[in-house]
């Protein structure tokens, strides 16, 4: 059987062809067939995940909710009531939480049903999934090599057909960037655009929940479901919400599509260049008008989000003491508490990031690093918003190379941050953006990424359709996995 | 500038982690190439340029102050380590050269 879309699996409940048991039956079944090796899932719930299609297969109330019996995968930094949540860090290895977020609490009501939680990067903190501290993911595309990260084993549950979609978090292009590894879509919200109430915090002013998915039309459902005001996160926006598969299918005659003039192009590998050089001229040969855009400050990018991420994530991680929650060593004072326990549940990765952002922080350094950051990140946003007033969607790659080999980067953390340079400037600027499947590389998936104008998600997902719709580039089978 | 072992011992400790001698002859190198990294900012004229640290123009929102359901003690302190008559306990602070 070919792995079916959301919107597929929808169609075929409301017929009453299948029930959600049987969804939620098939993506048990292939967890349990490939995620031995795919190593995807940090937890999967058959039980629950059962109990609650069945819920949904008897009760009235749900006929006419909008994810009726879709079943999905969460990230592991998206906390869910009794269902342990780690955020793949030792430190919360034994972490049950005691709610739910609000995107958990929204699919619920969309009558989704999830059926496990998804290895990450430790807090999100890297892009390949490697930092998790419990197991490493392979890509479905090469059993060698890095799914992507830090949103991988998300990535890897939608590409490998284990999931039609799954849920993940995007910082610095941790949703896009594995979306373009795994060849799925993936989409960043606007920030404030999806509740980040029960999130776990990374770097608060750039965190964004967002989907993985098959298609742009699937994400569009999914994002009906999850976006809109929430009381409990004071930065979720009151923008009104559309309904996002409306006027999907509008084609993009004369959508102004802006490419970057000197894009920063060190280390973009040619196949990585050429994929995404023909689907711009799919998408002008469609009726887009190509334009050209400056983004002139795109090359302090990663810079500055080195700089903010880790100084938030410093803060932000001050949490985790061994007090109320999560691990405690043992320790005969209150301080050498602390100390122990946090030296003992947190990684390398998370902890150099807390060092780089206490010390950016610190007095004596905090103008030269902190405040400059935060000065060309203004600068940043203000190319994006110059580049708008031109264009309607800007399109690059989503990231300069396919995905990498397992433990190729792992010792050099600056090789490493590299590979969020197309990523990161969205986040910066709190803009949308997404990752579609546009190629193969040496047998490896490319992602073209397109960056929209604030909650103009609308245009991103029209302009990813239209492109799905044409696009003719050979799509082999993943060597891992049940998708077809 | 280089960060030396003293600073980033220095900086850990404010960060109240504590650093094995092997992670700090490991870190020290990579802090360096990456805060060298950063240093391209150094070379850019920021003067006079607003500082963001939120990207979208946010005023402080409040809500009315009314009392409402919460986690009930039991659920509080389920995930807690150590606890003892509805209290999460801890070990003592002024003792064993705590707050040095």
């Amino acid at each position: 059987m070919r792995t079916p879309t959301v919107k597929e699996i929808l169609r075929s409940i409301s017929a009453g062809e299948t029930r959600a048991r049987d969804w939620v039956e098939h993506s048990l079944r292939a967890i349990r067939e490939v995620d031995g090796r795919l190593k995807a899932f940090l937890l999967v719930d058959e039980e629950q995940a059962l109990a609650a299609a069945d819920r949904i297969d008897r009760a009235k109330m749900y006929q006419n909710a909008p994810l009726r019996g879709v079943p999905y995968a969460a990230k592991d930094n998206i906390v869910t009531r009794g269902v342990r949540t780690t955020a793949a860090s030792r430190i919360l290895e034994n972490y049950i939480p005691p709610y739910n977020a609000t995107v958990i609490d929204k699919l619920q009501q969309a009558a989704a049903v999830m059926v496990g939680k998804t290895n990450m990067d430790e807090f999100a903190m890297g892009s390949s999934t490697e930092t998790s501290a419990f197991q490493k993911t392979a890509n479905p595309y090469g059993e060698d090599r890095v799914p992507g990260g830090s949103s991988g084993g998300s990535a890897a549950a939608v590409a490998a057909g284990l999931v039609p979609f799954a849920l993940g978090s995007d910082t610095g292009g941790s949703i896009r960037q594995p979306a373009a590894f795994t060849g799925c879509f993936g989409m960043k919200p606007t920030y404030g655009r999806v509740s980040r109430y029960g999130l776990i915090a990374f770097a608060s002013s750039l965190d964004q929940i967002g989907p993985f998915t098959r298609t742009a039309e699937d994400a569009a459902l999914v994002l009906n479901a999850i976006c809109g005001h929430d009381p409990l996160d004071s930065t979720s926006s009151r923008q009104p919400v559309p309904n996002f598969a409306d006027g999907i299918d509008r084609g993009v005659k004369g959508v102004r599509v802006g490419i970057v003039r000197h894009l920063p192009e060190e280390g973009l590998e040619p196949g990585v260049k050429a994929a995404v050089h023909r689907a711009i001229q799919q998408l002008e040969a469609e009726g887009a008008e190509i334009v050209e855009i400056e983004l002139p400050h795109m090359e302090y990018a990663v810079a500055t989000y080195y700089l903010i991420a880790p100084a938030e994530a410093s803060s932000n991680l001050a949490r985790y003491d061994g007090v109320r929650y999560g691990r405690r060593a043992e320790a005969s004072s209150l301080l050498e508490m602390y100390e122990r326990s946090r030296s003992e549940g947190f990684g390398m990765e998370v902890k150099r990031r807390i060092i780089i952002g206490t010390y950016a922080l610190s007095s004596g350094y905090y103008d030269a690093y902190y405040k400059r950051a935060q000065q060309m990140r203004t600068l940043i946003r203000q190319d994006y918003e110059r580049a708008f007033e031109a264009c309607d969607v800007i399109v690059m790659p989503t990231a300069p190379t396919t995905a990498f080999k397992l433990g190729e980067k792992l010792d050099n953390p600056l090789q490493m941050y590299l590979n969020d340079i197309y990523t990161i400037p969205a986040n910066l600027a709190g803009l949308p953006g997404a990752s579609v499947p546009c190629g193969f590389a040496d047998g490896l998936p490319v992602g073209l990424q397109l960056i929209g104008r604030p909650f103009d998600e609308a245009t991103i997902l029209r302009v990813a359709h239209a492109y799905e719709q044409v696009r003719d580039f050979a799509w082999p089978k993943p060597v891992l996995g049940v998708a077809e | 500038m280089k960060i030396t072992d003293e600073t980033v011992s220095h900086v850990a400790k404010l960060a109240r982690l504590w650093l094995h001698p092997q992670e700090l002859s490991q870190l020290v190198p990579q802090l360096n190439d990456i805060l060298e990294y950063a240093a391209k900012l150094q070379s850019v004229s920021l003067d006079g340029v607003e500082p963001t640290s939120h990207p979208f123009h946010e005023v402080n929102v409040v809500r009315s102050d009314v009392p409402r359901e919460s986690l009930s003690r039991e659920e509080a302190l389920r995930n807690a380590p150590d606890q003892d008559q509805g209290m999460v306990r801890v070990p003592a602070v002024l003792e064993g050269g705590g707050g040095a």
